[in-house]
Order: C-alpha cells, then structure tokens, then sequence
C-alpha cells in the first residue's frame, strides 16, 4: 500500500453520519434515538437515511420526550446496549437535566462503580441561524461543570467523525456537542479515518505571539483572525480544545508559556462560563509566563437575539477575534 | 385475605419471613440512627412491607429493578444480603455500593438492582431503558419500577409510560399509594386520584390492589408479569397502602390525624396475615415465633457486619466518578 489514502470530498453533517453508520454496523448493541431521527432524517439532516438502511428497531423515532429518551438512554446502557441518543438543541436538552445530571453523571459512583453509563447524547449547540433565543444558545460550558461527564465539541470532520467513535467506545456518559455552523462544513476526509481520542487539546495553527484558545466553530473564525493577523506580522498560535471536560491543561499552559499571552475565545456567556474556567488555570499555572492578564472574548450577555446583525454582534466574529488578540499584544496607547 | 391454592405452608413462611425480616432491620435502623451509626435521610418502609414482598418476590432472576429512597424492604426481598445492605447504611465501604451511596441510593449488579433513586420520578425513565435494552435481545426479562404516588405529578412520570406503552415495553410500573408525599395528601395535589385511572389514559392495563395484603399483591403481579411476558407491553398496579412512621426519620405528622395512622395499624401486613395464616392452619405460633428468632439473629449479625466495615480510604475519594470499563 502507497501512504497515499483515498481523501473523499465530504461534509461535517456527512462525517457524523458516517460514523453512526460505521458504528451500527460494527456493533450491534449501537442504536440511535431521538426526536424525529428517523422518518424526517433529523433535524439537522444529520441522521437522513439510516432509518432506510437500518430499520426502525435501531434508528428510532421518540415522543417529545426529552426526559423519557434520555433515562432510556441511561437505562439501556447500563443493561449493556450502547445507545446514542439525539437531542435537538442543546436548549431542549434542559427538558432531561435531572436524567443527566442525577443519573447518568451520578450512577457509576453511587453505585461503587457497580454500574457504567456508556451513553452518547449528541445535541446542536450554538447561534448563526437567526433562530433566536430558545435555539441558539451555547450551554456546553455548564455541562463541563459536571463530575461523571465526558464533554466534547468536535471541530473538524476528523474530529465528528472520530469522536462520536472514541465515544461509543468509552465507559462513560459523553455529551457530543455539535454547532449548528458546521454541519455545512466541506473538507476531505481519509476513507478509513480513526477514532480520535476524547482528551487532548491540539494546536490547529502555530503562532509565537499569543495564545487563542477555543473550540467548536469559534475555532474556524479563530483561523480567520489568526491569517489576518499574520499579515500584520502577529502570528497567533490557536489552540482547539476539543474537550471541555476533562479540559487540557497540559496543552493550554504549554503554549501560554511559549507565547505569554492568551486570548480565550468562547461563543457562550462570560460570567460562569468555560471561558472564566480557563483563564483561572491560566491564572494558576503559568501566572509567572505572562506578559498580559488573560483575556476573554465571550458571547455577550444577552439571551440571542433573532435579527441578524444584533446576533452577529452578540458572538465572537472574526473582525473582533482580531481586534481582540491585536489589543492583547499592542494594547492601544502602546506601541510594540 | 385472598386465598390462593399455591399458598402452601412454606410459601406462607416465606412470605411471613421476608416481612419480618424488612420489619425488624427497618426498626434496627432506626435504632441505629438515634445512635448516629445510619446518618443522613432514613426512610423508613414499616407498614408497606407487603408490597416489596408481594412484588419483588414475583419477579425472577432476569428481572430488573428501579425504587426510590424508600427502598430498603425491596432489596431484602431481592436477596440482596443484609450485612452488605446495613454496612451501606452505616456508610461502610464493605457496603453494596462501598458506602457512597448510602440509604437512599442501594444498589446491586448481581440481583439487577438499578438503585434506589432520590429524585422523585427520576427512576422511571430509566425502567423504560431497561425494558427496552431487555426487548432489543429479545430476552425475557421484565423491568419493574417502583415508586410512591407523589412520583405521578411529575413530567417524567408522564414520559415513561406513554414511551414504554407506545413501544410495548416489557415494564411493570408499580405505584406504591401511601397517601402522601411527605406532607402533602395525595387529594390536595391530584385532580385525579384514582393514580390508576392515569395508567389507563395511556392505554396500559392497570390494577389496583390491597397493598396491605401480601397474598393480592403478589397474584396480582404475577398475573401481571405473565401478561408482559405474553407481549401485551407495560403493566400498572397501584397498591393501596400507609406508612406507619414519618416520611423521613422525624417529623411531626402535623398533615394527618393520629386516628389514621391508628386505623391503619390495625391492617398491619405482617400482624393481619401471620393471625389469618394461624387461624386458618397454614402456619403454628412456633412458626412465628421461629421466623422472629431467625430475623432477630440475621440483624444482630447484620449490624455485627456493618460495625465490622472499615472506611473507604479519603485517597479514593473520586473513584467511580470515571470509570475505567464497563463492569462485567
Ligand atoms: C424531584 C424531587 N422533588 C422533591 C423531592 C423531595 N421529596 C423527597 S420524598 C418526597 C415525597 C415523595 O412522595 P411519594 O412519591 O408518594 O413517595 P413516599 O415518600 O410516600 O414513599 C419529596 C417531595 C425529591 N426528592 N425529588
Ligand atoms: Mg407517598
């Protein structure tokens, strides 16, 4: 064999796909629930077809049911099955809060470690689609305050596509958040594509000056900012974090102490969030490495509005990523 | 009391014994926590022990099953050995679930013991999961869920049984009426308080039945359980019963007369079907006072047991939280 694999022209929504039916296939304890899964291929047309390809046994059509699917799902997997459970949106997710956060994360250790939870929930997360306050919010940061849960926000196709593998094949709970922004997403992607580990933060563009550390679809408008501070002469180094929970710390302080500086982007709310979690680490690990106090670009504090210039303006864009990291290492008044 | 043919002297003994056992660890417990040996929440069962015995004891080996904090009486009835089970409640790690779950959160993988939950409803959507898992391998398996009536004002009440109805899922729901949750009586806080009644607006075969008479319960969960096996999908059985002491160790029982509770004494499952047992030849008074001494001896070992335990050392403290695998 030739080190040259077959690249396929895909898509982020496609790369998920495939790795639901890679994983049906290959297990037989694997099946898929979910609102509207099945017949109407999911919300986000992410699950199209498999309910042709695998039948209504394992690709399954649930009632509004959000709390009752996913104690099913925690159910299941503790008698063995391996289910990967949709949600919609993360903002529907609230609807089996209790099943998740008093069950799944808490089973396995109230129980003396008698009983896994190897669950999946995959949900949307995130604005971009004018879909306003009840369907656009990021709320993954609050699910990385849990003890007992595995948090994850793939980036790339690679990482939908292995992900959602490493997931199936952990132990435990993993909440697989999705932003609605990527499902789009065209790239290529190897024929045979791995599993990707769950853990590790990776550097997606190496940088000297300042550290933007982010995920989900921030990561893309990360790069963006990154290009264009380049051609200013500021190379950003931008490192996607993958996991929210366990966070990396490792890679996160490795690279503030190379380049002194970071700028932690995250399209949810400031005050509490993942963003306020990272920069206290920073703060604690690597206070001595810093040329500048950590700075934050956050989702502003508002419930996301519908019209498309006010959410635009209540996320993290590429022009105030820029602005931002420019601010962090020539704060105006200063020259460098 | 409902006589049943099957019911021969060793099933009465059976059924008497299991009763007594529930019965006096339950007082032992209490005991214990003015000792300050059990800690924490103690919901105590006295009074209902007719319905573990009646419905757990229906159940065979490949059942599963989901309680509540209240369930001490289904875990005994289970087989789930009561040294383990009061070193759980002391908080020992030599407990069933090494401590950290304590009372309220009993758990148990060889008897399929899905836990004692303290969210209230929260353990229906995971009978339902249960079922479905048991359905999926086409294995014969049936779930059943216990829970009290303060659990079918909840959302998740409503969720699992239209959701196991609509897939035909081998779940047996069982609705343990006491009357009230904590304070609040069941007719201050249900517009319908034939629970029953609600089982059967999602289409599932539901059955109310004298919970203070462990004979009807226990024909009546196994003719429930024979019409799941069958593959007529959920059941529901709502058992009339009351718990003699206060919802939690102490309260001060402002919420209902003391004339109830003394009313409801003198159906005491244990007392009612040990005298129908004698008058009508099943059982000797020896048999009682046998079956007493064998109780009493099983919860002086208990506690012997659980004052035995050691902790569980600080430096596991977050074990469990992560699992390493998938337990076999
Ligand atoms: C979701 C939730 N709300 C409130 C409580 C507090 N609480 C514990 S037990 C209880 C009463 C439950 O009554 P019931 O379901 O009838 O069971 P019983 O205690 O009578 O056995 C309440 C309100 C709880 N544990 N969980
Ligand atoms: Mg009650």
């Amino acid at each position: 064999m030739t080190g040259a694999q077959e690249r396929q022209k895909t898509t982020y929504r496609e790369a998920i796909r495939q790795a639901i039916r890679e994983a049906l296939k290959r297990d037989d304890r694997v099946f898929l629930m979910g609102e509207d899964v099945g017949r109407y291929g999911g919300c986000y047309a992410v699950t199209k077809g498999l309910l042709q390809e695998f039948g209504e046994e394992r690709i399954r059509d649930t009632p509004l049911s959000e709390s009752a699917f996913v104690g099913a799902g925690i159910g299941a997997a503790m008698a063995g099955m391996r289910p990967i459970v949709e949600i919609m949106t993360v903002n529907f997710s609230l609807l089996a809060l209790d099943q998740i956060v008093n069950n799944a994360a808490t089973i396995p250790h109230m129980s003396g470690g008698q009983f896994a939870v190897p669950l999946v929930i995959r949900m949307a997360t995130g604005a971009g689609r004018q879909l306003a306050a009840q369907h656009s919010h990021s709320l993954e940061g609050w699910y990385a305050h849990i003890p007992g849960l595995k948090v994850v926000a793939p980036a790339t196709l690679a990482d939908a596509r292995g992900m959602l593998w490493s997931a199936l094949l952990d132990p435990n709970p993993v909440l697989i958040f999705e932003h609605v922004n990527l499902y789009n997403m065209e790239g290529e992607l190897e024929a045979d594509a791995g599993p990707v580990p769950l853990a590790g933060a990776v550097v997606r563009r190496p940088g000297r000056d300042l550290s933007v550390i982010t995920y989900g679809a921030s990561l893309h408008k990360s790069l963006a900012a990154a290009e264009q501070l380049a051609a200013t002469g500021i190379e950003a180094e931008v490192i996607d974090l993958r996991s929210l929970r366990p966070l990396d710390d490792e890679a996160i302080i490795a690279s503030v102490a190379r380049t002194r500086r970071a700028l932690i982007v995250d399209e949810g709310w400031r005050s509490g969030g993942i963003s306020a979690e990272i920069c206290a680490r920073v703060a604690e690990q690597a206070f001595y490495d810093l040329d500048a106090p950590p700075a934050r670009l956050c989702g502003a504090e508002v419930p996301i509005p519908y019209p498309k210039h006010l959410e635009d303006a209540a996320i993290p864009q590429v022009d105030t990523i820029r602005a931002a990291a420019l601010e962090l290492v020539r704060p105006q008044g200063r020259t460098a | 009391m409902t006589a049943k043919p099957h019911l021969d002297r060793n099933h009465a003994r059976h059924l008497l014994g299991q009763m007594l056992r529930i019965r006096r660890f339950e007082e032992k417990c209490a005991e214990l926590y003015t000792q300050q040996k059990i800690r924490g929440f103690l919901h105590l069962y006295i009074g209902e022990e007719a319905n573990a015995v009646g419905v757990v004891g229906a159940l065979s080996a490949d059942d599963s099953i989901v309680a509540t904090y209240r369930e001490h009486g289904h875990a005994l009835a289970r087989g789930i050995p009561m040294g383990p089970l009061m070193a759980e409640m002391y908080g020992k790690s030599t407990g069933t679930s090494r401590g950290r779950g304590g009372s309220m959160h009993i758990f148990d993988r060889s008897t399929r013991f899905y836990g004692g939950n303290a969210i209230v409803g929260g353990g229906l959507p995971l009978a339902v999961g249960l079922g479905l898992a048991e359905k999926m391998r086409k294995g014969s398996g049936v779930a059943a869920c216990l829970f009290g009536e303060g659990a079918v004002a909840e959302g998740e009440f409503h969720e699992s049984l239209n959701l196991a109805a609509v897939w035909k899922l081998p779940v047996l729901f069982v609705c343990e009426n006491n009357l009230y949750a904590m304070g609040s009586a069941v007719e201050r806080t249900e517009s319908e308080t034939d629970i029953h009644r609600k089982a059967e607006a999602y289409r599932i075969d539901s059955h109310r039945v004298d919970g203070m008479d462990v004979v009807a319960v226990e024909a009546t969960t196994r003719k429930a359980l024979e019409r799941i096996r069958a593959g007529a999908g959920p059941q529901f059985l709502e058992c009339m019963t009351y718990r003699f002491r206060a919802h939690s160790m102490f309260d001060s029982q402002l919420y209902r007369d003391k004339s109830e509770v003394e009313r409801w004494k003198e159906r005491d499952p244990i007392e009612r079907f040990g005298e129908w047992a004698v008058a009508c030849g099943l059982l000797h008074r020896e048999d009682i006072v046998e079956l007493e001494n064998k109780a009493a001896a099983e919860v002086d070992a208990a506690v012997a047991f659980a004052d035995e335990g050691s902790w569980e050392p600080v430096t596991d403290l977050c074990r469990y939280t992560l699992m390493d695998a998938v337990p076999t």
